[in-house]
């Protein structure tokens, strides 16, 4: 099957637009591409008319052009014939938003599709959907475009089987600035599965690291879907709702038993080095943690700090994440205070964390980053930056950033999230350094890199 | 044991649901993990040639399609010493529901540690491995994995064992043997991957580890 047309559309028809109700989900869908994205769009009612000026087709065939994508929403007695249509007119793939198949017990009506487009190879998202956000290219979800949050054009892909989850982390991503390469809500995944979308963005080159909410796989799947993902080259993040298991269901075997649903996924997951992410603040701090760093890493922590405080706390949720803080030697650190400020010198404390105090300059700063970049026993650097104190200026977020790309040893950064803080924040994450705004977060983002490997 | 005879002798537990202990630990034996010496005796003399080749210690479990938990009905008399203990313990038995003989078997001494598989629904054939005994549900001290397992996998499954300490000769008692360890957990990840289709889960529990030898003290095999 070929993906490309679907998420990377020239021409898109929109089928089942209202030529009365224009906050109908199809008007929605043509209202906010329709010479908003550069993409060409055509809506489609088997009336015919116009809508907004625009000739509405009666039929897929009707359109001129070649027809990339298909955009879906009919009521779902229909959905068969149009679908038949729009294989029958060479167009590429469909997304189908429409709601009414497996989800209500329909499973005829949904098999229907896929039988149908299997024949033709044709693929189609959905059903039960909203399909695909593509940054500056397309976007088909039925939400009015000013009730969106769009987050930046980035590398990491998001594939969720619930849409709401999928916009929802898109809000999350704007406010964390990680930007998206492509947003797919699968829905009812009755053709287009999560192992079909794997394949397809190892090989695009728009995308870096993707994350995947997954209610649960289909008998023997997710087997499937990890070995897949073991021998992907690209971080694969997984986040898993329904953990607890429903009811007290008698075993006859102690591994039954032990071995429940979620265990066994959490664990596989871990062995294969597939990044399971718990509970969402770990999904957002993985993805950024991973868009910026793809290399597994043994989570040997340095800990840079302005304030002895932030530097105990660190290490407390470092110790509670598993997460060794090696002390340094005192030749180490010796050779440390050497390039230091002639006014901290003599106060600072290196043996790790190392507390540079609230007279710290820029300079010690990166001194100090430079020299545990370098440091065998140290393989993630956190820096933890507290602007308000007043040898710290708006540049430190650029100058470090440029370690990582010297040493390339991670680099993680702390700086609490408010406006007056920014132009330090995009220093780091412009230059492609991860900035957290919680020490718990900072933390994690270091987990992430950690359980890329596998265990 | 042959592919073939493996596959019958499966295929006559079947309507029972799971395969008796003494057919089970024939299976294994033929994997190459080790089970103890034992003899299956429907009446008490039967027994005796065996008694007195071994000598006691002895154990005795009751045989019966219908206890698949042995322990739970008091049907695994461990440490007996006599020829007195013994005969009781056939005459106490034999009165149990569908009771077809005892299995009187040498008691391996070591390490308790369970080794199991399920058959899961979204991963295929899984390997359990931990801390084993009667309360193995009350500590929960297992790992999993997608079979089958390469040997690469064993140490990181030992390490990731709350108790992973007591494998290594806590205060002075004797350390596991990694070396059999890897290998019972190796042979048995074969036994699950050509019995996948056949079974819903197994657990060996104990497996009885020392700095000598793993030995299967008990077995259950349950059939989907």
């Amino acid at each position: 099957m070929k993906f490309r047309a679907l998420f990377r559309p020239k021409t898109m028809a929109v089928i089942g637009v209202s030529l009365r109700n224009d906050q109908h989900p199809a008007n929605v869908v043509f209202n906010k591409n329709h010479l908003r994205y550069p993409v060409k769009v055509f809506p489609v009612n088997s009336k015919g008319g116009s809508l907004h000026g625009e000739a509405v087709f009666k039929n897929v065939a009707d359109i001129p052009h070649k027809v990339d994508l298909a955009v879906i929403a009919v009521q779902a007695e229909q959905v068969p014939e149009i679908l038949a249509q729009c294989i029958e007119s060479g167009v590429e793939g469909a997304a189908v938003i429409s709601g009414g198949f497996a989800e209500i017990g329909r499973n005829d009506l949904q098999q229907a599709l896929v039988s149908m487009a299997r024949k033709d190879h044709f693929p189609f998202i959905g059903p039960n959907c909203l399909g695909i956000y593509a940054p500056a290219t397309v976007d088909t979800f039925f939400l009015p475009i000013e009730r969106m949050v769009r987050p930046e054009q980035g590398n990491v892909a998001v594939v969720s089987q619930s849409g709401g989850i999928l916009v929802d982390q898109m809000l999350k991503f704007k406010e964390e600035g990680i930007g998206l390469s492509l947003g797919v809500s699968i829905g009812n995944k009755a053709m287009i599965r999560e192992i079909d979308l794997l394949k397809y963005l190892e090989k695009d080159p728009a995308t870096k690291v993707m994350a995947f909410y997954v209610e649960g796989f289909a008998r023997g799947e997710g087997r499937d879907f990890v070995l897949a993902a073991s021998r992907c080259r690209k971080p694969v993040i997984v986040i898993k709702s329904g953990k607890t298991a429903g009811g007290g269901r008698a075993v006859a075997s102690h591994t039954a038993s032990l071995a429940g649903d979620y265990e066994v996924f959490s664990q596989v997951l871990a062995q294969m080095g597939v990044v399971e992410a718990k509970d969402e603040l770990e999904l957002i701090s993985f993805c950024e943690a991973l868009s910026c760093y793809q290399v597994p890493i043994e989570g040997r922590m340095g800990i840079i700090t302005g304030s002895g405080g932030h530097g105990a706390m660190a290490v407390d949720v470092c110790s509670s994440h598993g997460l060794p803080v090696p002390p340094l030697t005192v030749p180490k650190q010796e050779n440390i205070r050497t390039d230091l400020s002639r006014s901290i010198k003599k106060i600072a404390s290196l043996g790790n964390p190392l507390d540079l105090t609230g007279s710290a300059i820029d300079e010690d700063f990166v001194t100090a980053a430079r020299h545990l970049s370098t440091l065998p026993e140290i393989d993630c650097v956190l820096m933890l930056l507290l602007p308000y104190l007043p040898g710290i200026t708006a540049d430190l977020g650029a100058r470090l950033s440029s370690i990582y790309e010297k040493a390339g040893k991670p680099l993680i950064a702390y700086v609490p999230h408010v406006e007056k803080f920014r132009m330090l924040i995009e220093g780091f994450e412009l230059n492609g350094v991860p900035v957290s705004h919680s020490i718990e977060a900072a933390v994690l983002m270091a987990e992430a890199l950690r359980r890329r490997q596998p265990c | 044991m042959l592919k073939k005879e493996i596959g019958k002798t499966l295929e006559t537990a079947r309507p029972n649901g799971w395969v008796l202990e003494p057919d089970a630990k024939a299976i294994l034996d033929a994997y190459g993990i080790k089970i103890p010496r034992f003899v299956r005796a429907a009446q008490w003399e039967e027994a005796l040639p065996f008694v007195r080749d071994h000598g006691f210690p002895l154990v005795a479990k009751v045989i019966s399609p219908r206890i698949l938990h042995k322990s739970d009905v008091g049907g695994v008399v461990p440490g007996i010493e006599s020829d007195e203990e013994l005969h009781e313990t056939f005459q106490r038995f034999s009165k149990m529901e569908a009771f077809q003989g005892v299995l009187v078997e040498e008691m391996a001494v070591g390490r308790e540690l369970m080794i199991g598989a399920k058959v899961d629904d979204q991963f295929g054939p899984i390997i359990l491995f931990g801390m084993g005994g009667t309360a193995v549900e009350i500590y929960k001290d297992t790992v999993l994995r997608m079979a089958p397992l390469q040997e690469k996998d064993i140490p990181s499954m030992i390490r990731n064992l709350k108790a992973h300490l007591l494998l290594e000769g806590y205060r002075g008692s004797e350390p596991v043997n990694k070396g059999v360890l890897t290998k019972t957990l190796l042979a048995f990840s074969n036994l699950v991957m050509d019995i996948h289709d056949s079974i819903e889960s197994i657990d060996l529990n104990p497996v009885l580890c020392s700095s000598k030898q793993c030995v299967v003290a008990d077995a259950r095999i349950v059939l989907r």
